[in-house]
């Protein structure tokens, strides 16, 4: 009996058909007659968009220049965003003063990078601290007054503005939308029938309705004289208007809590605002991370509504600026950036709360 | 330009009328006075009208109509503010108080006179809607239009006016409506319409768009009245006067040939009493209207006559390259014409 151990003879490579590019194209592409005429329509149609828009919007587009005159026909002309590129950012913000926007800016990032660092320890309460002091810096920095210049809200513009009445609106419309929503789960009537009859009124209208109520029928009924601020009056409508879309938001995510929580809360002796603020609202606004960061993106993007009460936002500053007879017909470039500048700052802000949901995804991960 | 007039707008001015009116009567030149400039509503964007060059400036024929009171008021054309206004707004903000003289392309018409708490000072610039098409299309006159594709803007008195005039003269059309004058004129591009309707002013401002401008031409039809006036709130008549004598100050500035290159030394060296009686170099006529002596004056130097003011900012001077037509002095065959200062 000879000993004989078994061996494996070594694995053959796989056929040459399976690996490699092609065999990835033919798997996924090309799988079955039917894919494969998609794919080819897919082509077809890249084939006919893209080279078309990076001509126009590349190769025969036009860089340099200061003048109308300067633009090559047939491509875009970015000549005309370059040289409005000022009033775009910052709208009227006289030329002199607009370092204080840009600090304000500054600022903000500086302030929250500790935020984010993991090793910072007291990030509650840097918070909190941020969100009482930088309001009111910014607000000095923007407006003006105890030394600085004073710009009147009617030379806020441009991008300044969008980030403006997005950020105030999201600032202002989160804890009025939880404590709607606490209200409504309220077991006092008077505070539920207030808190449902908010949220179902301010739903119910549109957020165009209410801008133009503010800037059309309010300024009626204010005694003689007085002229509340057009843009204070858009923001605290926006503030309200959102307020009840995230009250329903944070409203579903505490409905997800079990009711063990609660109960558990209650044995441990904690009181309402306590079993809320340490147990409920925790859980059920990481739940809502994504609901809540939706609502925001599309405040952001609608608060270009603000066209209708001549308001110069972005897009605003940018349609007003295709009305310069200089610069007639620029009507396409101008929506052009104001879509790339939208999209950088809601995909941003899309980022923003993924990373955020990963980070706090303590205790759902499967 | 035009708005449709909505419940809401009714409603508004329905509204406005109990607040406004007597509650500002003879008040307004003393409060601009004080506050030190002219509050002032324009358009929120329209080419020639008002818009912003690249510096931020406010330009155009309405917004120097604002600058021409400020002149008149303080000696000052820069002490003025401007607050851009859409449409539907603008109405409120002059019956509220928000601003003081509401500059901003808007159409005289009897019910926007008599009843919405406000009145109309004079017309800045005889507008009517037109039409521009194609000079591949070898139309001369509107009356050939029969069967033509008509590109529109929606929600304006464009559309009414287009249906009666092709109706009472028996032509045939097919409207495309749009929302923005940037649409109708990429469509007009694109061949989809043979003719572009619109108020004339515009019509001029939207060819600019086009990629040849040239091949385009406005007939010469024009089959609606469009006056565009500024106004003022009703029941101030001291206000009222400073505005509309600011208007006649240019016309007659024009009709005198002062420019603001030349009215300085016409102020002092001049024997025609007409021009001395406006630049107030004889008499006090500033006085009966509660301005300072030098108002014609001021307008003149620092805002220009109704022509120069015309050509900068609509005319051969300007992009758009609008003859005068209607709006040149009654003496050369248009309708601008100013009662005498004396």
């Amino acid at each position: 009996m000879s000993n004989q151990t078994h061996t494996f003879k070594p694995d053959l490579p796989p056929p040459p058909s399976s690996v490699g590019a092609w065999a990835w194209i033919r798997g996924n592409l090309f799988s079955s007659v039917g894919n494969s005429i998609l794919t080819l329509l897919g082509l077809y149609l890249v084939w006919l968009v893209i080279p078309p828009v990076v001509n126009w919007a590349f190769l025969n587009a036009t860089w340099s220049g200061t003048t109308r005159a300067d633009c090559a026909p047939g491509g875009a002309c970015w000549v005309f965003i370059k040289e409005r590129f000022g009033q775009f950012m910052y709208g009227f913000y006289p030329g002199d003063q607009r370092w204080r926007v840009d600090l304000t800016v500054v600022l903000a990032v500086v302030g929250a990078i500790p935020l984010f660092l993991d090793r910072f320890k007291h990030k509650a309460r840097y918070g909190l601290a941020l969100l009482v002091i930088y309001p009111l810096l910014a607000f000095w920095l923007l407006y003006g007054g105890f030394g600085l210049r004073v710009v009147p809200s009617s030379e806020w513009g441009g991008l300044m503005l969008t980030v403006v009445i997005a950020a105030v609106g999201i600032v202002g419309a989160l804890p009025l939308g939880i404590l709607l929503a606490l209200g409504r789960r309220s077991k006092l009537p008077a505070i539920k029938v207030i808190c449902v009859t908010m949220i179902e009124f301010w739903r119910g209208i549109p957020l165009i309705t209410v801008l133009f109520l503010s800037s059309v029928m309010l300024p009626l009924f204010l005694p003689d004289g007085m002229n509340l601020d057009k843009l204070l009056r858009a923001i605290v409508m926006v503030i309200v208007f959102e307020a009840a879309y995230i009250a329903e938001v944070v409203r579903g995510g505490m409905q997800a809590i079990p009711k063990g929580q609660y109960e558990a809360a209650a044995a441990m002796g904690l009181g309402y605002w306590r079993t809320m603020g340490l147990v409920i609202l925790p859980q059920a606004l990481k739940l809502v991370i994504p609901g809540i960061v939706n609502t925001f993106i599309a405040l952001f993007k609608d608060s270009s509504l603000v066209i209708i009460i001549g308001l110069f936002d972005l897009l605003n500053s940018i349609k007003r600026a295709t009305s310069d007879p200089a610069w007639l017909g620029m009507s396409t470039e101008g929506y052009v950036f104001a879509a790339l500048v939208y999209w950088i700052f809601c995909f941003a802000m899309s980022s923003y709360s993924a990373r955020l949901e990963r980070k706090l995804n303590t205790g759902h991960k499967r | 330009m035009k708005m449709v007039k909505s419940t809401l707008a009714i409603l508004t001015t329905a509204a406005a009328l109990g607040l406004s009116g007597m509650a500002h009567a003879g008040a307004t030149l003393d409060a601009v006075k004080n506050k030190g400039f002219v509050q002032c509503g324009v358009s929120d964007g329209l080419p020639g009208f008002s818009y912003t060059d690249s510096k931020g400036d406010y330009k155009g024929i309405d917004v120097d109509v604002c600058r021409a009171v400020a002149a008149a008021v303080f000696g000052d054309a820069s002490k003025v503010r401007f607050t851009p206004l859409t449409a539907k707004e603008r109405f409120t903000a002059l019956q509220s108080g928000e601003i003081d003289v509401l500059s901003r392309n808007t159409t005289w018409t009897s019910s926007r006179d008599g009843g919405m708490g406000l009145i109309f000072a004079g017309v800045t610039y005889y507008d009517g809607q037109g039409f521009l098409v194609n000079k591949k299309l070898g139309v001369k006159s509107a009356k050939e239009l029969d069967g033509a594709t008509v590109c529109i803007q929606a929600g304006t008195t464009t559309e009414l006016n287009l249906a009666d005039y092709f109706r009472s003269n028996g032509l045939k059309f097919t409207p495309i409506t749009y929302s923005t004058s940037d649409e109708s004129a990429k469509s007009m591009e694109a061949g989809r319409c043979d003719v572009l309707t619109s108020d004339q002013s515009q019509l001029y401002a939207q060819r600019i768009k086009l990629a040849k401008p040239d091949d385009y031409v406005v007939l010469p039809e024009v089959i609606s009245k469009e006056p565009l006036a500024p106004a003022v709130r009703r029941g101030d008549e001291d206000w009222l006067t400073v505005v509309k004598w600011s208007l006649f100050a240019m016309v007659s500035a024009e009709e005198l040939g002062l420019t603001s290159a030349n009215v300085e030394a016409q102020a002092k060296d001049s024997k025609n009493p007409d021009v001395r009686r406006l630049l107030g170099a004889d008499g006090e006529f500033g006085k009966d209207l509660k301005l300072p002596k030098e108002w014609a004056l001021n307008i003149v130097k620092q805002v220009g006559n109704y022509g120069e003011v015309f050509e900068r900012n609509v005319g051969m001077g300007s992009d758009l390259k609008i003859k005068r037509g209607l709006n040149a002095l009654w003496n050369a065959g248009g309708l601008q014409y100013s009662p005498p200062v004396r």
